[in-house]
């Protein structure tokens, strides 16, 4: 198994600690990973995307540029990125101040409406959680008890208190994920 | 502290594999993309558990020269930066070599020429092993490939540095800097005693008993002749290097018929369009260097026997091709792809350069 996983939208999203948090829990669960940030001045204030890969083998390259599957939370980000899902790979975003839809239909288009939700239950905080969720009830690469134990390793012990509301958080975007079809 | 599994910057595991590894100091000014070199040094306070300094200095320049000072003593002393930073060290590094000072520096390189761009790059080979600064001097090279070793290297850095009493440099780029991956932390090694650093540096300036005369660290000698003497001297050291201390990594090279040189993040890169070349049939392996100098030349020659090309990948306009040239004697077609100024290419684009400036 090898996911290839590209995360992007706005800095300040939690684009970076998603990534991070779906990292962590792979290696918990005694993974091979990658999380490689672009980083840069495009990132205060702009743009944010980290590619992260997990697999079962010695991974190659953390830098690519084919993806299994694409997380996009603004405009910026699908039109960059719509075009780099391999064939039958899968596409995730959040329509939230999504102008024009994704087209392709060689490839899995989901959408999940987090930040609409996140706002509606007063946890913005963990917005980038409920993504998180959408993704992991289509592809449930990490086990649950991992996500726990990547969620003690990626938060400071003082933020431990706040776990409960994140794997919460994961639950919400299980099931609020729900399948495009592109006309 | 206890060997354990992390996810962690290669930045952050250079200042940990320092920590960890007995250094007594640390001198650095800040750069991106290396930044978290000190970030982490600062957090993690080793001057409280373990007793290592950590200075930042005032520029690249005293960093360089509290390397010096602090080295000469027989100290395990490191400095890090990225680039540019590292082109305002090199006077400080050629006397480094002239004065035979083990030392520990890693460039994070960025793009140039200039202050250039903040994104990696690789054009500082011509610079890491044929001397930036003056003098027929070299420093023994390591090029980590991935975030564990950006870690291990910097305990086989201080081994090789006072075994040949030599500076040692880590190259390495934002890439591998920036990039997280999971590594496994060591045992801690305990910083030198007094007793013990007297014994491994016995050329150290730390104090002259009465049963030896002065121990003089300098790169000075107004008698050419003796100069001469001193300059086979390092020349020997570099040929013993030579001969024991080269690594390189050679993946799937038995059978191939075209092979990748690269070294670091191109190496990873690399790596992934190796494997896409054997999906389409094409025989491809991976030659990476590890050690820059000393070159593997011999083990380069071996492996490209059978070759019908090579294809260089260094994000450069084309530095490390000249020793490829040079070890196999230009007896085989090899061309250099690369991209520069902090643009990192894309292993389709690899593939892409390997069928149309070798395959064709």
């Amino acid at each position: 198994m090898t996911e290839e996983i590209i995360i992007a939208g706005f800095g300040g999203q939690g684009v970076l600690s998603m990534g991070k948090i779906l990292a962590y829990s792979g290696v918990m669960q005694d993974k091979e990973v990658s999380w490689m940030p672009s980083y840069g001045p495009e990132m205060r204030g702009g743009t944010a995307n980290v590619s992260v890969i997990i697999s079962d083998d010695r991974i190659s390259s953390p830098i690519i540029n084919q993806f299994d599957t694409a997380i996009i939370l603004n405009q910026q980000s699908l039109d960059k990125f719509e075009h780099s899902v391999k064939p039958g790979g899968l596409l995730i975003y959040d329509p939230n101040g999504i102008t024009h839809e994704p087209t392709r239909k060689d490839i899995n288009i989901y959408k999940i409406a987090a930040t609409a939700k996140a706002q509606e239950l007063g946890i913005s905080k963990v917005f980038n959680m409920v993504v998180l969720g959408g993704f992991l009830k289509l592809k449930p690469i990490v086990d649950k008890q991992y996500i726990h134990e990547g969620l003690e390793h990626s938060l400071p012990q003082r933020h431990w208190n706040l776990i409960p509301q994140n794997e919460e958080a994961i639950e919400i975007g299980k099931g609020l994920i729900e399948a495009v079809q592109v006309l | 502290m206890a060997k354990e599994l992390k996810l962690m910057k290669g930045n952050e595991a250079i200042a940990r594999a320092m920590i960890a590894s007995g250094t007594d100091g640390y001198f650095g000014y800040p750069i991106t993309p290396q930044s978290e070199v000190m970030e982490t040094l600062m957090a993690e306070k080793p001057w409280e558990s373990t007793g290592m300094v950590v200075l930042q200095a005032e520029s690249e320049m005293a960093s360089i020269n509290m390397v010096y000072g602090g080295a000469a003593t027989g100290k395990k002393v490191a400095t890090s930066s990225s680039s540019p930073g590292i082109s305002l060290m090199q006077e400080g590094l050629t006397y480094l070599a002239g004065a035979e000072i083990p030392c520990l520096i890693v460039n994070v390189m960025r793009g140039g020429p200039g202050l250039g761009t903040i994104q990696p790059s690789q054009s500082d080979y011509f610079q890491s092993v044929k001397g930036g600064g003056h003098g027929d001097y070299q420093l023994y090279t390591l090029a980590p490939a991935s975030v564990q070793e950006m870690y291990d290297f910097v305990f086989d850095a201080w081994d090789i540095a006072f075994k040949y009493r030599n500076p040692v440099l880590i190259l390495s780029d934002g890439a591998i800097g920036q990039c997280m991956e999971k590594l496994y932390t060591r045992d801690y090694i305990p910083r030198w005693t007094e007793e013990e650093r007297r014994a491994n540096a016995p050329w150290g300036t730390w104090g002259k008993p009465a049963n030896r005369n002065h121990n003089i660290i300098t790169s000075l000698e107004l008698d050419s002749a003796r100069q001469e003497v001193f300059n086979h001297k390092l020349q020997a050291k570099y040929r013993e290097m030579e001969k024991n201390e080269v690594r390189y990594e050679a993946l799937n090279c038995e059978d191939a018929d075209y092979i990748f040189v690269a070294y670091g993040s191109s190496s990873r890169i690399a790596m992934k369009a190796m494997q896409m070349a054997r999906e389409k049939g094409i025989k491809v392996g991976l030659f990476r260097l590890i050690t820059l100098f000393p070159f593997p030349t011999k083990q380069l020659q071996e492996v490209a026997k059978n070759v019908k090309g090579i294809l260089c990948v260094e994000m450069s306009a084309g530095q490390m091709i000249e020793d490829v040239k040079l070890a196999t004697n230009c007896s085989i077609k090899t061309e250099h792809f690369g991209r520069f100024g902090g643009i990192i290419p894309t292993p389709t684009e690899v593939l892409e350069a390997l069928e149309t400036k070798i395959i064709k």
